[in-house]
């Protein structure tokens, strides 16, 4: 794998989020670097999700902060963005796969208006190139070019989270979020979707973080691990390292049910 | 209540006109947002033009000549209905002349007669919002604007395009005002858009319903939406007029009996005529209408 | 020779005219007096006059009459006229717990100070055609009256609970904070409650009725009681600036529902019982139920739950509440649309030719 690049991309330090009475992270800190991916792992209700909704600036934290280098070099604080910035960053340098595809695709839209919406909203008005361009990305998603002009409802389940992937990258986006990205698909499918992120992983430098309850995901897909429970990041570290050799219980006691499974 | 006398000039108080005239202010100021405004009751029903009304009477004075056209006629039963309120709360002069109109109030059609300086047209508008289809949430269609946030747009155009080989918009077809706003022309035919292109008249612009105003100063520039290689392109007829032999217009098509006969007239009442009456002044016949 | 469609304006006038004749109905039958509109369809005068907008006992039944009974019809009327009358100024709030009542009932205790009044009502008339009523009957004679004290008390049920802290506090009103009003100002959202309150009002009771109706089916659950219903008179007071004390202007019948609704409670208020507020002009219970079981469901962004249901979601509730605004919108479609359909014919033609040429090159091949 390859080594992440020594500037981190983007900084989160203690981030923190209620939900009324309730917690739904407390005081986690973060670096992701160019082309680096992390694994967000962990039960459901351990704050995982919270996590990535903050990351994504989908959700406002009620304490904490989150820089981010932005192409032109400067880093930025994030929550002190106007609205429109916010959602420029959203629609070009990051891309947010959900587990539910609904969400994140336009369903009642042609597979070729989903890929071509982010291109249209950064000002492309060119039918012709609009369209070659996103059958080259339905091309690199393994989705026949022959479809652009079918809508999702007709995917299979694998082929719209592979669509929803396409939607994001094709503005090349540096940073990509996912939601349980292989949730509720088979196990061969999975293992197809989980080769392709792989691949533009390594192809496109894309930084991820992913968020999972699958160990062998983030085995599989991630450089860095970060382990959630009741809201804390209690263990982080090279995935490797952290799989192989636990240090918190809790993560044993993780790592070993998937063992016995 | 039912004399002229009982109520104000133009039927709304001075007050309401004044609300009105700030809205409208603010919308020439800014060509193409929607400014809301506290439409009026007014004693015709909601979506028969109260905005277009609420407008036209902000905007009458005494020396004004009014011209009402709906589908681009001054015969149809609400341009007449419309244009007797104003004659009866107003006492203003009407006329059915794009010429000599300093005020016209229209549905659904711009005039085929240029209009010069110092007219005003005022469009009754049923929905303001050009993405009230793609997204039916006031709070979120404002925010796109605000954000210029107007890719949605093109995605439909993409669809269409996509799906039948050209863009199947053929009526309120969205434009781009002033390279800001995307602004709904109103139910007009994507025929007449090219017409609001730096048009020396005023365009007002009224919906009461939805208590919106939007305006076009003089020579503003307006574009219709489209993609470089699939220029918008306004509706043609392989026809002129049946009546005055006009090329180049808008046309009505006429159901002539139930065995499929059909026939095409302009579609502007007012130009229909006038053509014919320099045709008869001029000596030359009367074109020959097919039977 | 083909002559453009003309005499739109003797059209009109003709139609006005067979409208006028029509209103009348059969000259053998004796006229209508709006006299008889006020006292014997008084519910429908009280309907015109809410969903108008306006209290008047003479220019509803009015609007009634030349509405030929269309009462959405006569609402509009009533709303037309409504609109060019100056406005003087803002009354003070009426105060319903000084109402001289006619009615009152609560569901939520049995007995309570000030009692229970049934009052006139439907509720428990077995509902059969009386024939009786087919002739002019002898006058209906008043039953003897219990007698209620001049101040006999009888609080808002709400209040009492309000004495125990188990129901939130009525927002108290504040002199900085003037009361929105949707005939000055064009209605933006999100919408707070005194705005959402005076769309109800003036919403139509058909679609208020099949609203409420969804919450207490599962869209939107309120768990709702009808903690009370009060009918009767209450006395109107306008402070002018220049004198600086309230004068009464007169007394008006209102009708006001307060449903009490659960509420499991959240971060920043323990579990109590909330509240839903419905008010009409006149005698109407189905409305003013109605009005309070939308108001709470319409509370549910304010007190944090998620909107899951079409009476929840107030864009939708306020956009289409309006009966002026949905006929008028809907009855357009009677208006000329040839110049679009013109356009979308020309554009049908079109795509069959390009799909017949399709057809017939995939043939070929």
């Amino acid at each position: 794998m390859i080594a992440p690049a020594d500037h981190p991309l983007l900084v989160a330090e203690g981030l923190t989020k209620h939900y009324g009475p309730h917690l739904g992270c407390a005081d986690v800190s973060l670096e992701i670097h160019e082309g680096e991916v992390v694994a967000v792992v962990g039960e459901s209700g351990s704050g995982k999700s919270t996590l990535l909704g903050l990351l994504s600036t989908q959700l406002l934290p009620n304490s904490g902060s989150i820089r981010y280098r932005m192409r032109d070099g400067e880093a930025r604080d994030l929550f002190a963005l106007g609205e429109a910035e916010r959602r420029f960053l959203l629609r070009t340098d990051w891309g947010f796969v959900h587990q539910d595809a609904r969400l994140g695709l336009r369903m009642g839209v042609s597979a070729g208006g989903n890929v071509g919406e982010r291109l249209m909203a950064v000002g492309w008005r060119n039918y012709g190139r609009i369209r070659a361009e996103a059958e080259s990305w339905l091309e690199r998603v393994e989705i026949a070019r022959d479809r652009i002009d079918d809508r999702p409802d007709t995917f299979s389940g694998g082929m719209r989270q592979r669509l929803q992937i396409a939607k994001n990258m094709v503005t090349r986006p540096r940073l990509i979020f996912m939601d349980e990205p292989t949730g509720g698909l088979d196990v061969s499918v999975q293992a197809r979707l989980l080769d392709l992120i792989r691949g533009f992983v390594n192809d496109y430098g894309l930084a991820a973080v992913i968020v999972t309850h699958d160990l062998a995901v983030a085995r599989l897909l991630s450089h860095r691990i970060v382990v959630m429970r009741h809201g804390r990041a209690i263990e982080t570290g090279l995935t490797d390292q952290v799989l192989d050799d636990p240090r918190e219980p809790y993560t044993q006691l993780l790592v070993a049910s998937i063992l016995q499974a | 209540m039912s004399d002229a006398a009982s109520y104000n000039f133009a039927y709304l108080d001075e007050q309401t006109k004044r609300m009105i005239r700030r809205a409208l202010l603010k919308a020439v100021a800014i060509p193409g947002y929607q400014v809301p405004f506290a439409s009026r009751e007014m004693p015709m029903p909601y979506g028969w033009g109260t905005g277009g009304v609420q407008v036209t009477a902000s905007v009458l004075g005494a020396d004004d000549t009014l011209k009402v056209i709906d589908q681009g006629s001054d015969d149809t039963t609400n341009a007449v209905s419309i244009r007797k309120f104003f004659e009866r709360t107003a006492g203003i002069a009407t006329t059915t002349h794009t010429s000599e109109a300093t005020v016209i109030q229209t549905r659904h059609r711009i005039p085929e007669a240029p209009l010069g300086e110092g007219q005003i047209l005022v469009y009754q508008v049923p929905i303001p919002e050009p993405l009230r289809f793609l997204e039916p949430r006031e709070t979120e269609t404002r925010r796109l604007h605000a954000l210029e946030d107007y890719g949605l747009m093109h995605v439909k155009l993409y669809e269409d395009i996509a799906r039948h080989g050209h863009i199947a918009t053929t009526y309120a077809y969205p434009v781009k005002v002033d390279g800001r706003y995307i602004m709904d022309p109103s139910p007009t035919p994507k025929f007449d858009n090219p017409k609001m292109d730096m048009c020396p008249a005023l365009q007002l612009f009224g919906a009461g319903r939805e208590k919106r105003i939007y305006a076009l100063p003089p020579y503003t520039k307006v574009v219709s939406l489209d993609f470089e290689d699939h220029p918008f392109e306004p509706t043609k007829f392989d026809r002129g007029c049946a009546l005055c032999g006009s090329e180049g217009i808008y046309l009505d098509e006429v159901v002539t009996d139930d065995r499929g006969g059909r026939m095409f007239v302009c579609s502007d009442t007012d130009y229909c005529e006038s053509r014919r009456a320099e045709a008869t002044e001029g000596g030359h016949a009367l074109h020959e209408v097919p039977r | 020779m083909y002559v453009a469609v003309k005499g739109g304006e003797a059209a009109i006038a003709a139609a006005h005219t067979l409208l006028a004749k029509e209103r009348r109905g059969d000259p053998a039958v004796p006229e209508l007096t709006t006299d008889q509109i006020r006292e014997q369809l008084a519910l429908a005068v009280d309907r015109v006059m809410s969903e108008g907008s306006l209290y008047d006992r003479d220019l509803a039944p009015l609007a009634i009459k030349q509405a030929r009974g269309d009462l959405i019809e006569a609402i509009f009327l009533v709303r037309a006229y409504r609109s060019t009358l100056p406005r003087f100024g803002y009354a003070q709030p009426i105060d319903t717990s000084a109402m001289s009542i006619r009615r009152r009932i609560s569901a939520t205790f049995k007995d309570l100070p000030g009692g229970q009044v049934l009052g006139p009502t439907f509720d428990y008339t077995h509902r059969l055609l009386d024939d009786s009523l087919n002739e002019v009957a002898a006058e209906p004679t008043a039953p003897a009256r219990r007698p209620i004290a001049d101040d006999a008390n009888a609080p808002h049920v709400a209040d009492l609970l309000g004495e125990q802290g188990l129901i939130e506090p009525n927002p108290q009103a504040t002199d900085d904070a003037p009361v929105a009003d949707l005939t000055r100002d064009p209605l933006a959202f999100p919408a707070e409650r005194d705005l959402r309150l005076q769309s109800l009002a003036r919403g139509d009771e058909g679609l208020l009725l099949a609203l409420g109706y969804s919450t207490q089916r599962g869209y939107g659950r309120t768990h709702p009681f009808a903690g009370e219903i009060r009918m009767g008179s209450v006395e109107v007071h306008l402070a002018p600036e220049e004198l600086g004390f309230e004068v009464p202007l007169g007394t008006i019948v209102v009708t006001e529902c307060e449903m009490v609704n659960q509420f499991k409670g959240s971060a920043e208020s323990p579990p109590q019982f909330t509240r839903g507020y419905g008010l009409t002009f006149g005698h109407s219970e189905r409305k003013s139920m109605s009005m309070a079981l939308v108001d709470r469901a319409l509370r549910t962004r304010e007190l944090g739950e998620e909107v899951v249901a079409p009476a929840q979601d107030e864009e939708f509730v306020l956009s289409h509440v309006d009966n002026v605004q949905a006929t008028g919108f809907v009855e357009h479609l009677k208006l000329p649309h040839y110049v679009d359909f013109q356009a979308e014919l020309q554009l049908v033609r079109q795509m069959r030719r390009e799909w017949e040429e399709a057809n017939r090159k995939e043939a070929a091949e």
